[in-house]
């Protein structure tokens, strides 16, 4: 898909779909290799299972809808989608699952739709919550990151387990999976523990937990260049980042051994992640500036409402999934005034 | 409207005039119950029942009845026969009456049962009117039977179960497992009721163009045939 610029001025920027998704796609490399890093070759099996297997949909359905294949398989649009899940999901993940999230998403939530452009909610959201709902032991099993942990997985002792849920020698999957630093927070506040408390335990870093808030700045550093780049508006990030942080603050500042700082918030669970990469999806979030803005800090308040009163230690995929059925009405409300007429006037 | 036959009003209540699949009637029932193929059929029963009894109820004091006040007489008629069907059920299936709770006195609020008294039973004879209570009753049920099966299947890999309460404690052998099957939560879920009813619209729409094509293939071959003899 080309846009053509017709209007002046005339300083051309070809804005492919193609190219869009390809930024997209390098800017998120820097956090998916903090992720193998920190995680194993969990990770790296999950990105190219979900990778293969969105694709393989993709051109089923395609097919199917007879329409040219090549054209929409290389316009990446399924790629990002298997991205955007495989780091969301915990790398022990069963590989059935992961097909299972990536028909979910790229079938019913995309295709059934009418495809790109179309698609009222973010695929990969749709697919992540979806398995979640239906499967919260898998979903919520991560590994420890690699600094705590105490057993390591090789490439193939990790590839036996997605396969057949096999471990190796005495292994159990308690041993080797260990709650996320959102969980722990959460079950220790719901002890009536005070945080000054729960912070003792050598599982945190300086923000979030240990190896875990590292891996949001790798995901940070291609955000900001997706920015730079103007792939992305920096309304939707600085909006979401500034909902959640002012939510944070507030109640941080009401009682501080009971509510988590507001840097634990940006840099746990998905925030990072959410804001550059997810909440920004063109498809589903909202295309006025002013839209953007109030999109964007619906996002942060409601991951913060979720994260502490709501059934699930992380709300990323739900505030964003909640915000998308809202997007077409923030539009509606928001729509900028035409240059050289009054008022837009609803009709 | 004496030209519908009796075999029209049977393949549009269960097919054409599908209340649940077409005309998307007595949806939060259809979605809430359909957990279970039992549940699902429990429902379908007792909604087909009261169908079946308002029908021919309506049908028959149609011409006592003024047009001013016809809705409040029709919803009276509805709530005496889903009051009696509730009390009944609570009598001889007490289990499955505490399973469907809610919804059993719920069904006098189901558009499909008023729909149906206001536009057909008030204007059709007894014995249309019956035929017709109880072909769009059948076709609700086939739908929550289908849909709580797929429901159960997918979401805890059993079917029938729990089919005793229905059918009495013989029937306990009738529920089918599959050994080993890690259900889908989510189609248990209200998400997977939605999602199911979706997919049962899809098939039928699916079928309804199939047949289609096949009849507009057949009429084209015909007039081929026609063109080649002439």
């Amino acid at each position: 898909m080309e846009f053509h610029t017709l209007s002046s001025p005339h300083t051309k920027r070809v804005n492919r779909v193609d190219k869009v998704m390809l930024q997209v796609v390098l800017a998120l490399i820097p956090g998916i290799t903090a992720m193998i890093f920190y995680f194993g070759w969990g990770v790296l099996i999950n990105v190219v299972l979900a990778i293969l297997s969105a694709v393989a949909f993709e051109a089923m359905v395609i097919r199917l809808r007879k329409r040219p294949v090549m054209p929409v398989l290389f316009d990446l649009s399924a790629v990002v989608t298997a991205l955007l899940f495989a780091v969301a999901i915990p790398p022990l993940l069963p590989w059935w699952l992961v097909v299972m999230g990536m028909a979910f998403a790229i079938i019913m939530v995309k295709q059934m739709y009418g495809g790109l452009g179309y698609n009222p909610f973010n695929p990969a959201m749709a697919a992540y919550v979806l398995l979640l709902i239906s499967y919260p032991v898998e979903m919520t099993s991560w590994m420890p990151p690699y600094l705590l942990a105490e057993h390591h997985l090789t490439l193939s002792q990790i590839l036996a387990f997605k396969i057949s849920g096999i471990l190796p020698g005495e292994l159990t999957l308690d041993a080797i999976t260990m709650a996320t630093p959102l969980d722990q927070m959460r079950t220790n506040l719901d002890l009536n523990r005070m945080i000054s408390e729960i912070r003792q335990s050598p599982l945190w870093g300086d923000f979030g937990g240990l190896g875990w808030e590292w891996i949001g700045n790798w995901f940070l550093m291609g955000g900001i260049w997706m920015v730079y780049k103007r792939t992305i508006t920096w309304q939707i990030p600085l909006a979401f980042l500034t909902g959640l942080v002012s939510m944070a603050t507030i109640f941080w500042l009401y009682d501080a051994e009971g509510f988590p700082f507001p840097l634990f918030h940006v840099f746990s669970g998905g925030v990072i992640l959410g804001a550059f990469f997810i909440a920004t999806d063109p498809v589903t979030a909202c295309t006025t500036r002013a839209g953007q803005l109030i999109y964007g800090a619906a996002i942060g308040v409601l991951v913060y409402l979720i994260r502490t009163w709501g059934g699930y230690p992380d709300a990323v995929a739900f505030a964003v999934l909640l915000m998308n059925m809202a997007a077409p009405t923030i539009d509606y409300y928001t729509r900028p005034r035409t240059y050289g007429h009054g008022e837009v006037k609803s009709e | 409207m004496s030209d519908i036959t009796y075999r029209n009003l049977i393949v549009d209540g269960l097919w054409h005039n599908n209340q649940a699949l077409v005309a998307l009637l007595g949806l939060c029932p259809l979605l809430a119950v359909s957990n279970t193929a039992i549940n699902g059929l429990g429902l379908g029963l007792a909604t087909t029942a009261v169908l079946v009894a308002s029908n021919t109820t309506v049908s028959l004091i149609r011409n006592f009845v003024r047009p001013e006040v016809r809705l409040p007489v029709f919803v009276l008629v509805i709530a005496s026969f889903v009051t009696a069907i509730e009390l009944g059920m609570n009598a001889y299936f007490h289990e499955l009456h505490k399973i469907l709770g809610i919804f059993i006195p719920l069904i006098v609020t189901n558009c499909i049962i008023i729909g149906r008294a206001e536009a057909f039973a008030s204007k059709n004879n007894l014995r249309r009117s019956l035929v017709d209570g109880i072909s769009i009753g059948i076709g609700f049920t086939l739908v929550l039977l289908v849909l709580g099966g797929m429901r159960e299947l997918v979401g805890q890999g059993t079917l029938f179960d729990q089919a005793h309460l229905m059918f009495g404690e013989a029937a306990r052998g009738f529920t089918l497992k599959i050994e080993n099957f890690r259900g889908m939560l989510v189609a248990i879920l209200p998400p997977g009721a939605f999602i199911g009813l979706g997919l049962l619209i899809m098939v039928k729409n699916l079928i309804d163009k199939r047949i289609a094509g096949r009849a507009m293939a057949k009429t084209e071959y015909a007039e081929e045939i026609r063109g080649l003899a002439s």
